[in-house]
């Protein structure tokens, strides 16, 4: 295992942040951490590279204890944070070989490993250019190449593409299979279900400051759920009638006036429904199963309410 | 937990890799303001004062004011600076993700605010000797007294601002402190010409009563028991300021 938690809890004043959390990473997978805001993600990947040290538990990465080898550990993982933190006012140069030296890179190595992380981030256009001048998905790239300057064993990505567009999303999705692809082991935290799903061999979804399940998410899927989703507007007085007759559904979810019915084969439910409505069509979506139906169907609530 | 020197020069070399950029900008003020102090009340309200501690007004002033550069040089850098390196940059958070460790950040913020202090200290000896201010070579004394000086600054200030909720609360700072300490110790008139006995005992405590003191002794080149003294309270402070620095770095980098 390259990070094995053990029973690990955070407790801020009154507030337990993690709760009693068990965390495998098996080496070579990408690893997810899924859950809303506030459910302990941040927290716990902080406890793991050894900055918010563990109210109880204990955690080893690479099979060494970090509270006891911390600066051994770091010197072998990556981490990109939440937000990204540059030096505005240098070049993307300049801000890799800033932080090449708190690794201790030697001048030599660091020149090749940053040409190496210009190259594979296409960062050459800009690399003399301050980073303030910068777009948002630039940035992203070269906070993500920081974070591999001392070629990791581990990376931690903490929610790597929050706010950036979806051509901005898709190039760093294929940077993280390289890196992935390379040996490297990669944990990460998101709240897009649709990243996890990309991504990842293996997730846990956290809710409270715990992990209420985990394992392939495609499996996760189909143990819980069913394959193909139906979701449609309708108030649950309409709800009873509509459905009456339509058969068996081994779930259904309703988020206000939302309702998702989970099945293997969607095709009766839709002819039924078409046959209520006589001509007055309402709008279907018809759709695979995904994560966010999972984490749905775990919490009773939807991704995008804070907890 | 211990320093690492290594880690602690990266760190310090961040800061010296942005300074570079803009090091033309930032260190020609450090040229004018010795001038306008000189100027105005060196020359201007000295007109006015025959003699003040057995010398003119001018060169009574002059190596005080050295290190006050030093103590502002330092004091800037470990206020407004780290604090937002600390809270809007959050630099330190990206540090603490690689073998860089909390002590190693305070260690290399400290040498950063000295190497300012000395910039800023050094300009302001230069052109204090270029208006024939100081004595050569005795005055050169004054040179190593300002790396210390901003050292004993650099950890005061370090010590409040790993400590403050809110950057708000540099201006009380920079008034009920610094300001004070710059009017009160001895820059511009001999406390010991001006306080009974009782309250010279008393003013011993404020920390740039001593650099002062040592300044004035270096330019005279008289070193008397009291350059002793004022020695053993920068080292002696500095060194208790730094447990105290090293418990506000560790509290407020890590949770």
């Amino acid at each position: 295992m390259i990070v094995d938690a053990r029973s690990i809890s955070k407790r801020f004043g009154n507030r337990l942040a993690v709760d009693q959390l068990n965390l495998q990473v098996p080496a070579g997978t990408c690893f997810g951490l899924l859950g809303p805001n506030g459910a302990g993600k941040t927290t716990t990947l902080r406890m793991i590279y050894g900055v918010t040290k563990p109210s109880s538990g204990t955690i080893l990465v690479f099979g060494s204890d970090i509270a006891r080898h911390l600066r051994a550990v770091r010197s072998r993982l990556g981490v990109t944070l939440q937000h990204n933190v540059l030096i505005e006012q240098l070049t993307p140069v300049e801000n890799l070989r800033v932080f090449g030296r708190y690794h201790l890179l030697r001048h030599a190595d660091l020149s090749r490993r940053i040409e190496e992380l210009i190259e594979l981030f296409e960062l050459r256009s800009h690399a003399q250019v301050p980073v303030k001048n910068l777009s948002g998905g630039f940035k992203r790239r070269l906070a993500i190449a920081l974070s591999l300057i001392n070629r990791p064993e581990l990376v931690i990505l903490d929610e790597p593409t929050t706010g950036l567009d979806p051509a901005v999303r898709l190039a760093l999705w294929s940077r993280i299979r390289t890196l992935q692809a390379a040996g490297t082991t990669v944990l990460l935290t998101t709240h897009y279900m649709d990243e996890a799903q990309r991504l990842c061999d293996q997730v846990a979804i956290m809710c409270g400051g715990k992990i209420i399940d985990e394992g392939v998410p495609a499996e996760l899927i189909a143990s819980r759920l069913a394959r193909e989703t139906v979701e449609f507007d309708c108030d649950s007085a309409e709800e009873a009638a509509l459905l009456d007759g339509a058969g068996a559904f081994p779930r259904r979810l309703r988020s206000g006036r939302r309702i998702m019915l989970y099945l293997d084969d969607a095709t009766t439910l839709i002819n039924h429904i078409r046959r209520w409505d006589q001509g007055d069509r309402r709008a279907l979506v018809v759709r695979p199963t995904n994560l966010e139906d999972l984490f749905l169907s775990l919490t009773g609530t939807s991704l995008e309410n804070d907890l | 937990m211990s320093v690492s020197l290594p880690h602690a020069v990266a760190v310090w070399r961040r800061n010296a890799a942005i300074y570079k950029r803009t090091w033309l900008w930032n260190i020609l003020p450090n040229f004018f303001e010795p001038v306008f102090y000189l100027v105005a009340i060196g020359v201007g309200l000295g007109a006015y004062i025959t003699q003040m501690g057995g010398t003119s007004y001018i060169s009574f002033l002059a190596p005080a004011l050295v290190s006050v550069a030093a103590m502002h040089g330092a004091s800037f850098e470990v206020t407004y600076n780290v604090y937002v390196r600390l809270t809007f940059e959050k630099a330190y958070d990206a540090m603490l993700t690689t073998p860089i460790e909390p002590d190693d950040i305070l260690a290399g913020e400290v040498l950063w605010a000295v190497t300012r202090s000395s910039i800023y200290g050094g300009t302001f000896f230069i052109v204090v000797a270029l208006a024939g201010l100081a004595p050569l070579p005795s005055s050169l004394l004054v040179l190593p007294l300002v790396p210390l000086t901003g050292l004993l600054f650099a950890l005061i200030g370090m010590a409040f601002s790993l400590r403050i909720p809110t950057i708000d609360l540099f201006s009380y700072y920079f008034t009920l402190f610094l300001t004070p300490l710059f009017l009160l110790s001895g820059v511009f008139f001999p406390l010991e010409e001006r306080l009974s006995e009782g309250w010279l005992w008393v003013a011993e405590i404020l920390p740039l009563l001593h650099p002062v003191r040592l300044a004035r002794a270096a330019f005279r080149g008289e070193a008397s028991l009291v350059v002793l003294w004022d020695l053993a309270y920068l080292l002696g402070m500095s060194f208790l300021l730094v447990v105290l620095a090293r418990r506000g770095v560790q509290r407020r980098l890590t949770d």
